[in-house]
């Protein structure tokens, strides 16, 4: 480690007066006074009128998306209700005679999905396991209710909020494939 | 207004005094709250924020333009302040020494505000002298009160029986006393001018030959400095710094007792400017407006030019706070002592050896 030796010498008779230091402390406050009064440039960011961008990759809220039909993603495997760590997540799957998928290639569809966002930890564990891409963790991040009971987003609310994911279209892509095997013989070139 | 004067003298004595107490009293309190905002508001200035800008009673949203820009300002961040001081849990600690912790921030409220009694804030207003008490010994009585404020700091120290506010109070006696001596001595010379002790004879005299500070630059720049260190404001704030000692001598009270060291601390720093205005600035006088006011417009006037004076020290001490970093203790006292009491000594014998060979 190199070692720097801080100057030490003693005051000169006019730094000895203070009047430097006096002078430094009244040029750098009168600009800084100038600067927020005169030119209005303030550090200070005004939330509830001014808000921050959210980057990309920002771990906010999870919700649940539609794909690019309007129809639920979530098939109800509860895969995300396993391995949320504070337990957020409640999912009541439909039962053998409930309410089918209101989408082609998929079976079910949760009859309800909670998530208590006073639980929530933003983790990204749901958004991670589910194999059907249908929870992501948004921008929200300033969530507020005037209860408990209003902070347990429901399966219509978290869909609402979540909006349509058109990105990656796993089973449309999987239903033309599917179309194509159906074409007898193969096309050859 | 005639039926006053047909009252016995004693009875429009009293009752004149408790006008102009209440006027003072009244005056100095709301002072006190607006100088804790425009603190508030010019460190935030120099600190590249806005400062205060939300608080507002819920009616003032519907005034038009005003409303906002008032908002903006803060101008009703005092009010929600004082509420919040009232409102809050006044807690007491068990370890405290409890008759000197509730003693304490009275003692050291009260010496500031007794300051205010010798002030001439004005000229006259019908015939009547704007100074609640024309005390003869205007400056010693000053100078006496003063120094019982140290008392209040000492006390909660003490009393509190915790280290921090005890270290806290320790500088600060060591520090009022040092300084003390120099505020004191740095007067002298003016009083060797003016051949009187009466703060009015001060400003009557002033009004005749020029401001003080013109005459005795070095007596008027020892006790401003002087005065910083009075007041316990930065760059003399050892009895708290914050950085330091927590809260110093206040770190443990809560509520209105709190809101009194804070009240007395604000308090000090009105009479000193007061004092500053009317022993180097000519008090209520301009140059072309000195002699004594025959109208009550006039009257009026000079009260505002007091003020106005004052709020020149006011910004000036809050501007001071943001501008330096403390000083350490050593530093401290050897400025006071080494430095201060020296000069102001020389400066008594240069103006007394001017005196005498002038004969004024």
């Amino acid at each position: 480690m190199s070692t720097k030796v801080v100057d030490r010498s003693p005051l000169t008779f006019y730094e000895s007066t203070y009047l430097p230091a006096l002078l430094g402390g009244l040029k750098v406050t009168t600009r800084h006074a100038w600067n927020t009064l005169v030119k209005g440039k303030t550090v200070t960011m005004e939330y509830p009128e001014q808000k921050w961008v959210v980057p990309e990759g920002y771990r906010g809220a999870p919700y649940l998306v539609k794909d690019q039909e309007g129809a639920t993603k979530c098939v109800s495997c509860q895969l995300c209700e396993f391995v949320c760590p504070p337990k957020a997540i409640r999912i009541t799957p439909p039962g053998p005679n409930g309410q089918k998928a209101d989408r082609t290639n998929a079976e079910k569809m949760p009859q309800e999905f909670e998530i208590n966002m006073l639980r929530c930890i933003f983790c990204g564990l749901c958004q991670e396991v589910c194999p059907e891409e249908a929870i992501f963790l948004q921008k929200d991040y300033s969530l507020t209710g005037e209860s408990r009971a209003e902070m347990i987003y429901n399966k219509e609310k978290l869909l609402k909020l979540g909006g349509t994911h058109a990105g990656i279209q796993k089973w449309k892509h999987k239903l033309e494939e599917a179309k194509e095997q159906e074409v007898f013989p193969v096309a050859t070139e | 207004m005639d039926a006053i004067k047909y009252l016995d003298p004693s009875v429009q004595f009293i009752l004149f005094s408790v006008l102009k107490i209440v006027f003072v009293f009244g005056v100095t309190m709301t002072a006190v709250a607006y100088a804790v905002l425009v603190e508030r508001k010019i460190s935030a200035w120099i600190q590249d924020r806005p400062g205060p800008n939300r608080t507002a009673p819920f009616f003032v949203q519907f005034i038009p333009v005003l409303g906002p820009w008032l908002t903006r300002l803060g101008i009703f961040q005092p009010m929600a302040d004082g509420l919040k001081f009232i409102l809050k849990e006044d807690f007491t600690p068990s370890y405290v020494r409890t008759i000197y912790f509730w003693i304490a921030p009275a003692i050291a409220c009260v010496p500031a505000l007794l300051t205010m009694a010798v002030i001439p804030f004005g000229s006259q207003i019908g015939g009547e002298k704007m100074v609640i008490a024309d005390l003869n010994v205007g400056i010693l009585y000053t100078f006496g009160i003063v120094s019982l404020g140290v008392y209040g700091i000492v006390l909660a120290g003490y009393a509190s029986n915790s280290k921090y506010p005890f270290l806290g109070s320790i500088r600060s006696s060591a520090q009022m006393i040092s300084y003390e001596l120099a505020m004191g001595m740095s007067v002298v010379p003016i009083f060797m001018l003016v051949g009187d002790l009466n703060l009015s004879s001060v400003i009557g005299y002033q009004a005749d030959h020029g401001w003080n500070i013109l005459k005795q630059p070095v007596s008027f720049i020892i006790f401003l400095i002087a005065a910083f260190a009075e007041t316990n404001r930065l760059p003399f704030d050892l009895p708290e710094s914050e950085t330091e000692l927590v809260g110093g001598y206040h770190t443990e009270y809560s509520s209105m007792k709190f809101a009194l060291f804070f009240l007395g601390e604000y308090a000090a720093m009105i009479a000193a400017s007061a004092m500053m205005v009317t022993l180097f600035l000519g008090g209520w006088t301009l140059p072309g407006l000195s002699d004594p006011a025959s109208s009550l417009l006039g009257g009026l006037l000079h009260i505002l030019i007091f003020g106005a004076k004052m709020g020149v020290f006011m910004v000036i001490f809050i501007w001071v706070r943001w501008m330096l970093p403390r000083f350490r203790y050593d530093q401290l006292m050897d400025l006071g002592w080494r430095r201060f009491i020296p000069l102001a000594l020389a400066n008594i014998l240069v103006t007394a050896l001017v005196v005498a060979f002038t004969n004024k």
